[in-house]
């Protein structure tokens, strides 16, 4: 749904939504990954399993948290896209990771 | 105007709500008047524990009394989700006391020791976990841990659907329920009060003052007294994760949503209770991430502060006026392991009009008899 | 621990402005700001996006120029520290110390003086739909082109009212985004009301900006309906059409704009002292002529104070500045005083238009409190407005109780979202004001941290 404009902002960092290679301008956020990825859903409530994309994109309404390199519930909007990044949707709640334990 | 009842409660919160229910459901008509959206609310900021082990120590009357709640509970859920619909959460599966020292495990073991022989013959079931056996009941331990009791009465539920399905329940049975209506005055006779609030003038036979910190001010008034103090406590909550604890302990529990609940700071901090210090948050975090190190990961989305209501022995205070007969008091720091006792077991003794004997140590004469011994 | 003379807490122009003029005067300053880079959302990306001819204009010359002079009092090495990506958790009010998170790691910095100035948000527009995926706030539709020049690519609807979405529409038909409708929300007479709040000749030259705006969007094709009603957002998964009362058309995106209302969500956890204005209906902080709050620590500059702009935003943070330069003894009084006039000049003149823009735009009763009891209201915990008003029978006088009876307001936003529309919909139901009906008490954590970096212990190995 969102398209780039690479005449204006060249697309220079590459990232992985779902596994699935996106380029985007440096500065621009998880997010907004997401949203040019055309993922239908950035996650899944934790009460109902509504999906949700981003909603203000400037930190405020929380609904764009994702799962970044590996860290559940990060506020996407809120995070600049680096070199490699792997972004994945947030289904339902987070599962703590007893694994961590020691 | 004057609207007469057959009880007027002061005080919104689960103490009082939960006797106000107790009586209007036993066919009392009930005023139950309660401050407004902003107000000290202890019940906001309780941490959602039916708690038996570390109740009473010495002073076997109050973990009777904690018992007979715990025991009462389930009926009281059953009873209010039956009448609202709402799901309280509760879950009686025993509890732990974790201890992350062996000098925290060997004062355990004497405190559970102690407050088994206190218990008489009502007997206290408990055992003193290892890290092993400890583990074998929670996932994810740290190797902090040194060991844990365990008692199997211990349990939690949710205080704010407790909070609203007794509410709910109280007006469904025909309790009238007042907010913004903050009581500073009243008039006491023997079997005969009135109390102004939104400027009408509310009259009962019976009075029951169950306003938290509010009732210190309140009780004079009414022929009593209630020497209570703020403790100011803080609760780190988490986002929601997929359920990971089976047992609540202490200081951390997981709710019914999945968030984890971390809690069990005492401080003497007077009436503030919108500070929150970073210590403090600190240090409880700390000891969440001993406790189980995949708490570090998780999120705190919310903290919170508020003011327990504390007697100077820490003990609840239930009263009665000699002076006053019908006028009555409750103050505890423990409104949702208490409800269920508030509501089934003390609200049928201020029906009959008096307090039942093994409730008499919970008077406030115990602080003049400290004092004239002293 | 670190100290410094003047927190800043924020990048924007009330930010950048206040941190250049305080380090003028010899004061020490930390500015902290949760973007990569300055700018605030007004001027969002404004270094990066210098090639972008959709945000010629305004955006590029005047937010490019007051981000070239933060940078030049930076690098001057004029005693400005900057900290982007740092989000503020916790001010303690007594200590005068704040704590921040960079990097995963929390650190407490003591401040003589904290300057908030955390800017606006949009206000929420619950209309029944929006929080299907594919509807978004028009600010953040903005955002996306700021910071990675990207635009809707299907059909869009831009529906709402205020100076936002006229720009906005320019912007997005510029860059070659469309087509697009937009569903004007305001109401019939309007404007005629709006013509007696008067400023018209003071705030002439923004008003002439604007009228520019609605002949570049008309001429580039943008559709417009006006006195639009019963907004909803309906599809399967995702927004497919808007309806209102009388039409309806397809679409693949639709951005919602009902204007912009101060964050104030750590000005109430400190506890200081609001009021809710009638005119912009919306709550901001108490403050004196220098920006200064109930708390002595504590100053609030730009759209946080209340809504008024970047030009007005830059002259709050400058006024703010000198007045921490004057409590901090590095300015008598009447040089203060000297020094403010041609802000404060600055300020009357960027506000002249502010009460026309605030009745013109002003948003429907529907806006702050919708009627439809199926629409959802916390986004976070899913609760919608029909449990808002049986809460509010239950007995609920406020949105902190009927936070305590649904859990509106306990997810990971923290009420940023629903709190102002429980208390309205509260407010409606027991026949108060929504003043009465008072505001959420949110508490630090400011921002959700994790337990560990709250505990200061090392971040697990991943």
């Amino acid at each position: 749904m969102f398209v780039q404009r690479p005449e204006a902002r060249p697309a220079t960092v590459e990232v992985f939504v779902e596994g699935l290679p996106v380029l985007l301008p440096e500065g621009a956020s998880a997010a907004a990954a997401v949203l040019l990825a055309g993922l239908p859903a950035i996650r899944e409530t934790p009460v109902k399993g509504s999906p949700r994309l981003p909603y203000c994109m400037m930190g405020i309404c929380f609904d764009c948290l994702a799962e970044i390199d590996g860290v559940a519930n990060r506020q996407a909007c809120m995070v600049p896209v680096a070199p490699g990044m792997r972004i994945a949707p947030q289904r339902g709640a987070r599962h703590a990771r007893l694994e961590a334990e020691v | 105007m004057t609207v007469t009842y057959d009880t007027i409660v002061v005080g919104g919160g689960l103490v009082g709500t939960a006797i106000a229910y107790g009586l209007q459901k036993r066919g009392l008509s009930t005023l139950l008047l309660d401050e407004g959206d902003v107000a000290h609310r202890a019940s906001r900021g309780n941490f959602g524990l039916v708690w038996v082990q570390s109740k009473g120590l010495g002073a076997p009357h109050y973990q009777r009394w904690t018992r007979g709640s715990a025991d009462a509970w389930p009926g009281l859920a059953a009873e209010l989700e039956g009448r609202t619909g709402l799901n309280l959460g509760l879950h009686q599966p025993g509890g732990l006391h974790i201890c992350l020292s062996g000098e925290e495990f060997e004062q355990r073991i004497a405190y559970m020791e102690r407050l088994q022989r206190e218990a008489g013959n009502l007997g206290l079931e408990y055992r003193m976990l290892d890290h092993a056996e400890t583990a074998a009941m929670l996932p994810g331990i740290g190797p902090a841990v040194v060991g844990a009791s365990w008692t199997p009465y211990d349990g939690h539920a949710s205080p704010l659907f407790l909070m609203r399905s007794l509410h709910s329940a109280f007006t469904e049975a025909g309790g009238i329920y007042r907010p913004n209506a903050g009581v500073s005055q009243g008039k006491a006779a023997p079997r005969d009060f009135a109390v102004e609030a939104e400027g009408e003038t509310h009259r009962a036979p019976r009075i029951v003052l169950a306003a938290g910190l509010g009732n210190a001010a309140l009780a004079p008034l009414f022929g009593l007294e209630t020497p209570v103090r703020p403790q100011r406590g803080q609760i780190l909550v988490t986002e929601r994760a997929r359920q990971l604890l089976p047992i609540p302990t202490t200081s951390i529990r997981q709710t019914d949503e999945g968030s984890l609940m971390i809690g069990d700071s005492k401080e003497e901090a007077g009436f503030d209770s919108v500070s929150q210090t970073p210590e403090i948050m600190q240090s409880m975090a700390r000891r969440a991430v001993l406790t189980f190190p995949w708490i570090a990961e998780l999120n705190i989305v919310r903290a919170w502060s508020a003011l327990r209501v504390m007697a100077p022995d820490g003990l609840p205070i239930y009263d009665e006026s000699s002076r006053f007969p019908g006028a009555f008091t409750a103050n505890c720091h423990s409104g949702v392991t208490l409800a269920g006792a508030h509501a089934d077991i003390l609200a049928p003794m201020i029906i009959t009009g008096a307090l039942a004997p093994d409730l008499a140590p919970f008077s406030a004469r115990r602080f003049h008899d400290v004092r004239s011994a002293a | 621990m670190r100290r410094y003379d003047l927190a800043i807490v924020g990048a924007g122009p009330a930010g950048m402005a206040a941190a250049v003029e305080a380090a003028s005067l010899g004061v020490s300053v930390l500015v902290v700001d949760e973007q990569l880079a300055p700018g605030g959302q007004v001027f969002r990306s404004v270094e990066s996006a210098a090639g972008d001819p959709a945000l010629a204009g305004e955006f590029l010359d005047a937010g490019g120029a007051l981000a070239r002079g933060f940078r030049a009092a930076l690098g001057a090495g004029g005693g400005i520290e900057y900290s982007p990506r740092t989000t503020l958790w916790h001010v303690d009010l007594e200590a005068g110390v704040i704590s921040v998170l960079r990097d995963r790691r929390s650190e407490e910095i003591a401040a003589s003086r904290v300057l908030l100035a955390t800017g606006a948000q949009e206000r929420p527009v619950p209309i029944p739909g929006w929080t299907l995926p594919g509807v978004m706030g028009a600010g953040a539709a903005q955002i996306l082109l700021k910071t990675a020049g990207a635009v809707p690519g299907g059909p869009l609807v831009l529906a709402g009212q205020g100076p936002l979405t006229w720009l906005l529409a320019v912007q997005l038909l510029r860059a070659g985004a469309g087509p697009i409708t937009m569903l004007e929300t305001g109401g019939k007479g309007a404007l005629w009301d709006a013509f007696r709040a008067g400023g018209l000749w003071t705030g002439r030259r923004l008003l002439t900006k604007g009228v520019g705006l609605v002949r570049e969007a008309r001429r580039r094709g943008l559709r417009v309906v006006r006195s639009v009603r019963d907004l909803r957002a309906e599809g399967d998964g995702r927004v497919q059409r808007v309806r209102w009362a009388g039409g309806e058309t397809a679409c693949d995106m639709l951005l919602l704009h009902e204007g912009v209302i101060p964050t104030t969500h750590v000005t109430r956890a400190l506890g200081l002292e609001h009021r809710w204005d009638e005119g912009q209906l919306c709550w901001r902080p108490v403050l004196d002529e220098w920006g200064a709050t109930s708390h002595g620590l504590v100053a609030v500059a730009g759209d946080g104070g209340g809504i008024g702009g970047w030009e007005a935003a830059a002259a709050t943070g400058r006024i703010a500045a000198i007045d921490a330069a004057w409590r901090l003894g590095r300015l008598p009084e009447d040089e203060a005083t000297r020094r403010a006039a041609p802000h404060r000049q600055t300020l009357a003149a960027a506000l002249a238009l502010r009460p026309f823009l605030d009745r013109l735009y002003a948003p429907a009763p529907e806006v702050l409190a919708p009627s439809d009891d199926a629409t959802i209201v916390c986004r976070c915990e899913e609760i919608n407005a029909g449990q808002v008003r049986h809460a509010a029978k239950l007995g609920a006088t406020g949105p902190n109780q009927a936070k305590a009876y649904l859990r509106a307001g306990m997810g990971p936003c923290q009420g940023r979202m629903c709190g102002t529309t429980v208390a309205a919909l509260i407010a409606q139901e027991r026949g108060i004001s929504i003043a009465e009906a008072g505001a959420l008490r949110p508490r630090a954590p400011f921002k959700p941290l994790t337990v560990g970096e709250m505990a200061g212990l090392p971040a697990e190995a991943e």
